[in-house]
């Protein structure tokens, strides 16, 4: 297998280098080479291609934080990164034009995903630029009968599908906007603006197999629905969003709506299939497991599992071979369980415990078995160190524990 | 022109799939194969000979971009993915990631894997 070959290789170039490096053969060898670069004194260029080449990354379960780029996508990109580089808004050379031509055929791939008309997508930075600008458009327009309604379509933390069909007929009976972020939606789960009566949708680049940095708002014309602008500048977008479309990065765009188009029906049936295979295999292998987000309305590639008697954040740190999250990755830095599951009605202490896993169009069997064994074996070795654990096995009601405060 | 043929298709299938094998990432490589045996595999009962050569076309062009990416990713770094050598044996999946004769002493999480060498 090549790893074990580059193993040997590294183990014997690392056995025959001088000096330094033989107090810790092993540190440079792990994902920690990083730390070990300024130090080093074997500067040979060998030595850390050997490095680079024999580092273990995780598994990535963590889709929702971001996804990889789809080669197709990679294809569609690369050639206005270096060779048709031109500004879409120069209206006098050929550069020019054919930057504008990619621009308005990506524009039509989004459309086309959502069943809008091209000249109501508007690209942004992403979807919260979008949010920004669909939310804003709400205090410019404020009067005793106008409202916004914003609802996620499918839920970053827990995987729920919103009724957005249904809430999409109340708001036009109602005459209030409906704006929806599809940014873990689009190219998932069907949606047509039209069918579901949605006046405002923002879509994320990065969440669909695209690059960073783009997205777009879908923003629609009949009935007008009057956007302010958060940028303002040379007008570009309509004037909407003015500053230079980046044209590689909205191919890219395009290119990946295009893509999930063709493979949602496929992505759907693989994710679900893993998903499957997931939550079975650790729902029977381990008690007290709740699987938070209604089981009917879910998107099945976002799986929230909380596990009694475990903390999160020592699972998360456990599991150091799979990159995974417990709860979104915006809110990762402060130490508050998940607001969602607060307001499911999830307990404090399972709010603490859970881990998100994130299947996506690249996700294989092997990762899912692999992720599924480590999952299991940290979660009995951590029960194993609890003491709320042992208490619940004597028979012992938590709930009924008074707690002294010292 | 003639429609392409059985044995065109399954020429174009081979090498899809020989070309697919030289990706370097871990995760494009196996979704590619997997597409591909999944796609020809769903459409191998269409008759039309006009969808077949739709189909084909497609196929001849989704195999350059796989050329392409292919190539241009040559020069990134192939890094390893944790689980490529092993399933299920959980001390031998731990022992492939450190170097065999390694003190697990000067490692993080230490106390945490020497715990799992069952």
């Amino acid at each position: 297998m090549l790893l074990r070959t580059a193993w040997r290789r590294a183990a014997a170039a690392v056995r025959a280098a001088p000096g330094p490096r033989s107090e810790a053969p092993a540190r440079g060898l792990r994902l920690r080479v990083v730390d070990n670069a300024p130090q080093s004194a074997v500067p040979s260029d060998t030595a850390t291609a050997l490095e680079v080449e024999s580092v273990l990354r995780p598994l990535y379960m963590d889709v929702q934080a971001t996804t990889p780029l789809d080669p197709r996508v990679l294809d569609a990109m690369l050639p206005y990164l270096v060779n048709y580089y031109g500004n879409p808004h120069s209206r006098t050379h050929a550069y020019g034009w054919e930057s504008e031509a990619a621009m308005e055929r990506a524009r039509q791939q989004v459309a086309s995903l959502i069943g809008a008309d091209p000249r109501e997508i508007i690209f942004t930075s992403g979807a919260t630029e979008s949010n920004n600008i669909a939310v804003k458009e709400l205090e410019a327009a404020i009067q005793p009968d106008t409202s916004l309604v914003s609802v996620m379509t499918v839920n970053n933390e827990i995987g729920v599908k919103q009724p957005i069909a249904e809430i999409g007929q109340i708001c036009s009976s109602r005459r209030v906007y409906f704006h929806t972020d599809a940014a873990q939606a689009v190219g998932k789960i069907p949606l047509d603006v039209n069918d579901m009566k949605i006046d405002l949708m923002s879509i994320s680049g990065h969440k669909i197999y695209g690059p960073k940095g783009v997205g777009a708002i879908y923003i629609r014309r009949r009935p007008r629905v009057r956007v302010e602008a958060l940028q303002s500048g040379g007008g570009q977008e309509r004037g909407m969003r003015s500053g230079t479309v980046p044209t590689p990065l909205v191919v890219g765009l395009g290119a990946a709506c295009e893509v999930a188009q063709q493979e949602m029906e496929y992505d759907h049936k693989w994710i679900s299939k893993l998903a499957e295979r997931l939550t079975k295999k650790i729902m029977n292998s381990l008690p007290d497991v709740v699987m938070n987000g209604d089981p009917e309305h879910h998107y099945p590639g976002c799986i929230n599992l909380s596990f009694a008697y475990v903390e999160g954040e020592s699972l998360l740190m456990a599991l150091k071979d799979v990159a995974l999250s417990s709860g979104s990755a915006c809110t990762s830095a402060s130490l508050e369980p998940s607001y969602v599951l607060r307001a499911i009605g999830t307990d404090e202490d399972l709010a603490h415990s859970s881990i998100r896993f994130g299947i996506g169009r690249f996700t294989t069997e092997e990762e899912v078995d692999y992720t599924v064994e480590k999952c299991i074996h940290h979660v009995k070795r951590l029960r194993e160190m609890s003491p709320l654990w042992e208490m619940v096995q004597d028979g012992i009601d938590l709930k009924s524990i008074k707690w002294t405060q010292h | 022109m003639a429609a392409s043929s059985r044995a065109q298709v399954l020429d174009l299938y081979r090498a899809m799939l020989r070309e697919s094998k030289h990706f370097s990432a871990y995760n494009y490589r196996t979704y590619a194969v997997r597409r591909i045996r999944d796609a020809f595999r769903e459409n191998k009962n269409v008759k039309d000979p006009v969808e077949i050569q739709t189909l084909v076309n497609k196929a001849k062009r989704d195999l350059e971009i796989i050329r392409r990416q292919v190539m241009s990713l040559k020069s990134t770094p192939a890094v390893g993915m944790v689980s490529r050598t092993h399933i299920p044996r959980t001390g031998a999946a731990l022992r492939n990631l450190y170097l065999p004769g390694s003190s697990s002493q000067s490692l993080p999480y230490s106390s945490s894997s020497s715990s799992e060498m069952t």
